[in-house]
């Protein structure tokens, strides 16, 4: 049989390693679960501990596409949770009536390349509902979640990433988690927070994200970005998938360039945590943004611009970024699209050198 | 005296396909099976919504189309058997939906318009890029993303383009107004030209359809919107999405047809009625053809979580598009059945041949990834 060919390689293998995170000592019990899972325990504790929390979206009866809703509904029963049909836009609309009449809404969004048709209600309606209403109205209690980012092959249609669409709306707030520990303490924040959420779930993280998660009913405050790795040298940030790619990254930093970076993970794109960040760069001087969406108007292009502004005399070198090129998410190149550890890895030497 | 006997010729080439037949005159005896040149069939009655007339139910067919009918539904049916096997062996990746069990819908529909006439579909496409002119290796080297494939690897299963074939799309439900506004140009440009615009069950519950059905009624387009209901949506089926199942009545205001999609002489009836209905100024029509679909949603949808294995079985066994229509036209002596193995041979050659293209030629070069973003 022929070698195979290297892109043929790159295609089936993920373009980064997953980097657990450990549960604190006073967690309490803990148990092994996958993202899905993490996902589908936060949701039953939610649907439990309120009786007005509902899950709604396409498929989510048998247990939806990714496993996030199994068995909710022989649990909850039909009246809680239950399928819509195919209409985002009716999804979201109808969500947004659901949570100002009173309820807990958490409607999903089969993949955020979907989420498009539901873009208006989205960001008119339900971003500014509170506001136009002088605080009569809210739809605080609806939190929307979806799939997000690269899977491998997923192509134009399964791969976006949207946070940057949603970070320019204010009264939104936006997060990602990147392993199942966090994924489950930010879920139940944002069913639980007073704003309507998005929350994206990054969907190759599904199944390859395993944790020991505690089982308890847990939070994690939204808002507050998370030092992963500490540094001195340079600060690097990014959300989701990426994290795991930059912890990466910082390892090959310090074996081949003795260079100690500080991992930032965003946590939450909106309202984010500037001060962790400045803190960080005004340590570190030297900053690396990565993320999957198109770098022209990407959320690492606000962080520079925040950064720029209160670090400017801190800063050692200009800000670099490393993000999905300006082309639509591509079939065939999506190895060479993504923002991998080698791209990351030029940038920091070329943030050291300069 | 003898019987000449009838030849069919499959030939191969890439990027076209072409055959050739030849026909000659029928002699009365001798101990061979004769074969007919026509035959009639009776069809199930089609319902009609806001429609004074039905289309007929009492059809001929005869030998040419009958071979022709034949052969393509079979070459889609293995065409995409060997999507389904190219897709296991992780040679194609990303999403993959397959039409196996529809075929009687794309290919009633594609011999009752013309090459002229535009058609746009989702994602469930390939069947129809290939009825519409793109060859197999065009289709199945997109699906394994190589330069021969349709879109010269850039767009994968759904997206698949020829001429007056707008795709193949990814978001169900956008096709609709597209396909409007498609008929809208054919209107301005006086061809007496029409536009077939394909959704499913699912997406019929879009609301942009019923904006596309209210903008082309209110200016006549011809337009057919053809509503495969295949009974699912991914995995939620058609009673438990829809208000009303009807789908042929959804466009209200708008004339519509339900039609047996297993029946290709049904499809093939329905379309030729609405088609010279529109040509005269008549559109638009909503036609719903009743289908299944044996595979799941797509290849990473077993399709046993929402349906019983039994109930793909029956229909396997009691409505399968290709089976009744070979079972109508043997048993009217209009082919023979070793003329239908030849077919089913050489189909299976030119898929196999197809296949060892797909997986061996190259993909584009890392350039291409700018390409077609903007134009200068």
């Amino acid at each position: 049989m022929a070698a195979k060919k290297p892109l043929e390689l790159s295609r089936s293998v993920q373009h980064f390693t997953f980097n657990p995170q450990t549960p604190s000592t006073k967690s309490g019990d803990t148990t092994r679960m996958n993202l899905f899972q993490a996902v589908n325990n936060a949701l039953d504790i939610a649907l439990t501990n309120d009786p007005t929390a509902v899950i709604f979206g396409e498929d989510v009866a048998f247990g939806g596409v990714f496993r996030c809703t199994v068995g909710l509904q022989d649990k909850f029963g039909k009246d809680r949770v239950f399928n819509t049909p195919l209409c985002e836009q009716g999804i979201a609309g109808f969500g947004i009536g659901l949570a100002a009449a009173g309820a807990t809404a958490v409607a999903e969004i089969q993949f955020a390349d979907y989420i498009f048709p539901a873009f208006d209600q989205l960001v008119n309606e339900a971003a500014k509902f509170r506001y136009r209403s002088g605080n009569q109205f809210d739809c605080g209690s609806l939190t929307v979640r979806a799939p997000c980012g690269a899977v491998g092959h997923g192509a134009m249609y399964h791969s976006q990433s949207v946070e940057a669409y949603f970070a320019h709306t204010p009264g939104l707030k936006v997060v990602i988690p990147r392993g199942p520990i966090q994924a489950k303490g930010l879920l139940l924040s944002c069913i639980r927070d007073k704003n309507p959420c998005l929350f994206f779930e990054p969907k190759i993280l599904y199944r390859l994200a395993v944790e020991q998660v505690p089982v308890k009913d847990y939070m994690i405050p939204l808002s507050k970005a998370e030092v992963v790795v500490e540094g001195h040298d340079v600060t690097l940030i990014g959300w989701g998938t990426q994290v795991h790619v930059l912890h990466e990254v910082c390892q090959m930093a310090a074996d081949q360039l003795n260079v100690s970076c500080e991992l930032i993970d965003l946590v939450t794109v909106l309202p984010w945590d500037k001060q962790t960040i400045i803190n960080s760069v005004k340590k570190t001087g030297r900053v690396l943004i990565a993320h999957e969406a198109p770098i022209t108007g990407g959320f690492g292009a606000e962080i520079a611009a925040t950064i720029q502004k209160e670090c400017f005399l801190n800063l050692e070198a200009p800000i670099y970024r490393v993000c999905g090129y300006d082309t639509p998410f591509p079939h065939i190149f999506e190895p060479f699209y993504l923002p991998d550890k080698w791209k990351c890895f030029d940038a920091i030497k070329k943030l050291i050198n300069f | 005296m003898s019987v000449t006997n009838q030849r069919l010729r499959v030939g191969l080439t890439v990027g076209k396909q072409w055959w050739r037949r030849v026909l000659s005159p029928m002699s009365a005896t001798s101990g061979h099976r004769m074969a007919s040149s026509s035959a009639n069939f009776q069809l199930k009655p089609f319902k009609l919504h806001k429609l004074d007339e039905s289309p007929d139910t009492e059809v001929t067919l005869n030998r040419d189309d009958a071979l022709k009918y034949y052969r393509e539904m079979v070459t889609i049916r293995r065409m995409e058997a060997a999507a389904n096997a190219l897709y296991k062996d992780k040679t194609v990746r990303g999403f993959c939906h397959l039409y196996s069990g529809q075929e009687a819908v794309a290919v009633g529909l594609e011999n009752s318009i013309r090459k002229t006439d535009a058609v746009i579909t989702a994602y469930r496409a390939h069947g129809w890029s290939w009825i519409r002119g793109v060859s197999m290796i065009g289709v199945l080297a997109e699906l394994t993303g190589r330069r021969l494939g349709c879109a010269r690897g850039k767009g994968g299963s759904m997206h698949m383009y020829n001429d007056n074939f707008f795709g193949g799309n990814g978001i169900v439900g956008a096709q609709v107004p597209l396909g409007a506004g498609i008929a809208l140009a054919q209107k301005y440009r006086g061809t007496d030209g029409l536009t077939i615009a394909l959704y499913g069950d699912g997406a019929a519950n879009q609301g942009q359809v019923f904006e596309a059905y209210n903008m082309s009624k209110l200016w006549s387009l011809p337009v057919i919107y053809v509503c495969e209901n295949n009974g699912y949506g991914m995995g939620t089926s058609a009673e438990r999405a829809a208000a009303s199942t009807d789908y042929y009545t959804r466009g209200d205001y708008i004339p519509g047809l339900w039609v047996d999609g297993m029946d290709v002489l049904a499809t093939r009836e329905a379309t030729r009625f609405l088609a010279d209905l529109c040509r005269k100024g008549k559109g638009p029509f909503v036609m719903e053809v009743a289908t299944y679909r044996y595979h799941g949603h797509s290849m990473s949808d077993p399709g046993t979580s929402y349906r019983t294995r039994d109930e793909i079985q029956e229909v396997r066994q009691t409505r399968d598009p290709i089976t009744s229509f070979k079972d109508k036209i043997i048993s009217t002596d209009l082919v023979t059945i070793e003329e239908l193995k030849d077919i089913d041979n050489k189909i299976k050659k030119e898929v196999d041949d197809a296949v060892a293209i797909a997986r061996s030629e190259p993909e584009i070069g890392a350039e291409e990834l700018y390409g077609d973003v903007y134009m200068i």
